[in-house]
């Protein structure tokens, strides 16, 4: 096996990981968001300013913090290990780590997420729910069948950001010793002794956010067939 | 008592009132206009009447049937105020047709969504009936559906007919000018058949040679049984569709009458001064 084979094989170990974190975080924090959106929005106050603080929490502190903070949960609040965790959930040590990043990393992105959505939603014009409610339709069809669109359509951009975002951010997995695509290329380094698995991963990077724009570029042309 | 009896409607925002006490009554198939300065709060006594707002205090009975009544109107459920709201239609200024969608499905959408409604009565209705299969309930059903579907569909081209865009249906609203859209929002009030129709300052979102082929559609839709309220600063239009006019100024009806006895017998100081100041503007 070449140099450049081992390389490439220990990258794409740590791409796999980082597309697994990239994935898994993304199916659970956009409905979490949504979630999290309409507790921000609720007419009951206590709930309101609950969720709100949360969110002021999540977004004010470090995700590196956050990692952490998780990964101390069994052992502080609940008095028990990390391995008993473990054992009773049928994995090992080191897939509890990759559990406690991927905990972190969803209810972060879920926070910065909901207040998109948000945005989204405050910014339809009121005339729009008016419209609808003269026209008989109820709050859940008003939402549905007239705002909902409408907003998927002015959250496109932002959420391509965030979404962006959350590939680079993957690499905070290392935090809990999650072998990351950053990771592999670091222990890459050491191991061969040159700088080139730095350059490859940050083509992986690269490849991987043009693939995202491009899909995002897609949706938004296919949602822009109405202009405001 | 007239068609539609409005007694005593009250709304204040925070300090401000903005109705205090305005009584309408209103024949069927008549045409009410109501004019006055910006504030005077014709638009609140109209959206009041649509039930967009609560009134604090105030009496509404249309066609015989209490819709809002003095004491707490405002505890109803959702259901119930929405059937409530069906009685009437309303144009708004700035049209809000949904973007997404073209314009025939601009119109459909509502009735299709109450269909829906009528789809599970007409099924609870069959669920009665011992003597028929489950088969044949069922292909009732999908009759119905599509029945039903049919009729909307036919009644919104028709629609599009009346107000003169049958060419436009497949068009989505940003295609169309201020005018069209405004004449599309026309129809989409019209295709739930509402008691009456309330305009809300139709043309006033509107360039100045966009504004008559509106006033055109709504004077169109007089006769035919067909109650309007408008709420207008087009005082040429007012006069001449109208039926009986009221001219607001704080909250109260300051003047109403017959379209002559506001613009040619003028018994109000104040309407005096809006006419000559909104005549004075026409000479510019």
């Amino acid at each position: 096996m070449s140099e450049f084979e081992a390389i490439m094989r220990s990258l794409i170990t740590g791409f796999g990981n980082t597309c697994l974190l990239f994935i898994l975080t993304l199916v659970m924090a956009i409905p979490l968001g949504l979630l999290i959106t309409f507790g921000s929005m609720a007419k009951f106050r206590p709930i309101k300013y609950l969720t709100k603080g949360f969110v002021w929490i999540i977004r004010g502190t470090p995700l590196m913090l956050q990692i952490l903070l998780v990964s101390f949960l069994p052992k502080y609040v609940f008095g028990s290990t990390v391995k008993i965790w473990a054992n009773a959930l049928g994995f090992s040590v080191s897939q509890m780590s990759f559990v406690f990043v991927i905990i972190a990393f969803v209810i972060n992105y879920a926070c910065y997420f909901s207040e998109i959505y948000r945005s989204g939603i405050e910014s339809i014009p009121k005339g729009q729910y008016e419209a609808g409610k003269v026209l008989g339709m109820t709050k859940r069809q008003i939402f549905s069948k007239v705002v909902l669109f409408q907003v998927l359509k002015r959250i496109v951009p932002p959420m391509s950001n965030e979404t962006i975002t959350l590939v680079k951010d993957t690499v905070l997995a290392f935090t809990l010793s999650v072998v990351d695509l950053l990771t592999a290329a670091k222990d890459a380094v050491n191991v061969y002794v040159t700088l080139s698995p730095l350059v490859y991963a940050g083509i992986f990077f690269l490849v991987f956010n043009g693939a995202l724009t491009l899909l995002f570029g897609y949706i938004e042309k296919k949602m822009s067939f109405y202009k405001e | 008592m007239a068609f539609l009896e409005i007694k005593g409607f009250q709304k204040s925002f925070g300090d401000i009132n903005v109705l205090k006490g305005v009584d309408v009554s209103l024949e069927k198939g008549e045409v009410l206009s109501v004019i006055g300065s910006s504030g005077s709060g014709k638009t609140t006594l109209l959206r009041c009447i649509n039930f967009l707002e609560a009134v604090d205090n105030g009496v509404m009975v249309l066609d015989g049937e209490t819709l809002i009544s003095s004491e707490g109107g405002k505890k109803e459920n959702e259901r119930a105020i929405r059937k409530k709201m069906l009685n009437f239609g309303l144009v708004f200024q700035s049209f809000n047709l949904f973007p997404q969608y073209t314009v025939i499905k601009n119109i459909t959408l509502a009735p299709t969504l109450l269909l829906k409604e009528n789809i599970k009565a007409f099924e609870k209705e069959l669920k009665g009936d011992k003597t028929l299969t489950s088969r044949e309930r069922r292909i009732r059903v999908s009759e119905f559906k599509a029945n039903q579907r049919g009729k909307i569909e036919e009644n919104a081209i028709e629609l599009l007919r009346a107000v003169g865009l049958e060419d436009k249906a497949e068009a989505y609203p940003c295609q169309l000018s201020g005018g069209q859209c405004q004449r599309v929002a026309i129809a989409r009030a019209l295709a739930l058949n509402p008691k009456v129709l309330c305009f809300d300052e139709p043309t006033s979102a509107l360039d100045p040679e966009l504004t008559g082929e509106v006033l055109k559609v709504i004077r169109s839709l007089k006769g035919k049984d067909r109650t309007m309220i408008i709420v207008t600063h087009e005082m040429e239009f007012a006069r001449n569709v109208s039926d009986k006019i009221i001219f607001m100024a704080d909250g109260v009806v300051e003047a109403q009458g017959t379209p002559d006895e506001i613009f040619s017998q003028v018994s109000s100081e104040r309407l005096t001064h809006f006419l000559s100041n909104i005549s004075g503007r026409e000479g510019v």
